[in-house]
């Protein structure tokens, strides 16, 4: 009779992606590009917010962004469109980013002409929290009409953001969404998150985001130490 | 769709982990799973059974540790544990402040496994 023999593990599942994500930040941080990783439900405002960050940024930093979609080229065209270099990545079917697929899109980019990279992720609030992209920071984005009961739903994607933007502000008077009473939830989960109200349609509140992010570009370029994503 | 990816992940790791014991075969894995994740039980093992056919991981149980989430209250400095997100706020049992942090419901691991 053989005997049963435990093994002792605990490691941390999905640990490969983890490994190759932290290569890729290790690449991007001697490449001196910081790399933001944006996640949201289809329709959120991603690509909105991408375009207004481009709008707002351009003439300061050099940009590239990835766009994931499981199988169309519309958002990278509006990004093409304003002179941006974007990356069109397909899921094919897959419902996240993970840190392989942006090592393979990042082959193609003009390192040494870049300086800030955004991912667009595959819209979903479920699959993308798991997964680490290789992004520096990881941005949430939820908007008016979706509630603000999402923090109870879709917990995780609060736990792993360093921001969150309240896109469609424009709406609230639409909806019972309570800003604070969504404040109050996210930060149980997460004290260190952000939270950005603003309305990438009338331009409302954009500027702290703006802020936010320069804050962050500038702190990544003067001290490019490797963090968790 | 969202359990097969993790269910690889693991896959992966428990035959990493059978060749290097030198196992012949590996009859259960625990995993430890915060309340966070909405992971689902029977996905988990059938996505497994689907993927360790014809390996030394073949057959073998996934026992799960569900990880409740759990919350530190900053006034009173209880903690508290919470069974459903959406039973109601995240505020605390004892004071109902709202000044809260979360203490545990993130854990995605796998513990260990028992080999022959």
């Amino acid at each position: 009779m053989e005997e049963i023999r435990l093994i002792d593990i605990k490691e941390e599942i999905l640990s490969d992606n983890r490994g190759l994500a932290d290569q890729l930040r290790e690449k991007l941080s001697k490449e001196n590009v910081f790399f933001i990783n944006i996640m949201g439900s289809p329709g959120a405002g991603k690509t909105s917010l991408i375009l207004k960050t481009i709008e707002a940024l351009t003439h300061r930093y050099r940009i590239a962004v990835i766009e994931a979609d499981i199988d169309s080229m519309v958002d990278s065209e509006k990004i093409a469109a304003l002179g941006i270099h974007a990356v069109q990545i397909h899921t094919g079917g897959f419902c996240h980013v993970d840190a392989s697929m942006v090592e393979k899109a990042v082959e193609s980019l003009p390192f040494g002409d870049l300086e800030l990279l955004i991912l667009e992720n595959v819209g979903n609030l479920v699959c993308p929290a798991e997964t680490d992209t290789g992004a520096f920071k990881n941005v949430a984005i939820l908007s008016v009409p979706e509630g603000d009961d999402k923090p109870l739903k879709y917990p995780l994607i609060f736990t792993v953001c360093d921001a969150l933007v309240v896109n469609k502000l424009d709406y609230m008077d639409l909806t019972d969404f309570d800003l604070d009473r969504m404040r109050k939830r996210t930060r149980a989960l997460n004290e260190r998150i952000q939270v950005f109200p603003l309305s990438c349609k009338t331009s409302h509140g954009t500027e702290n985001w703006i802020r936010w992010l320069e804050q962050e570009i500038s702190n990544f370029q003067n001290k490019p130490l490797l963090e968790p994503g | 769709m969202h359990e097969l990816v993790v269910t690889k992940s693991i896959h992966q790791l428990v035959l990493r982990h059978a060749q290097k014991a030198d196992a012949k075969r590996v009859l259960t894995v625990t995993l430890e799973i915060g309340a966070l994740s909405d992971l689902q039980t029977e996905w988990l093992q059938r996505y497994f059974d689907r993927l360790s056919r014809n390996t030394v991981s073949e057959g073998a149980i996934l026992n799960i540790t569900r990880v409740p989430a759990v919350f530190l209250c900053k006034q009173c400095c209880q903690t508290f544990e919470i069974s459903s997100l959406l039973d109601g706020d995240l505020t605390c049992q004892q004071c109902h402040s709202s000044e809260v942090s979360l203490v545990s419901g993130k854990e995605y691991h796998v513990i260990n496994m028992e080999v022959l």
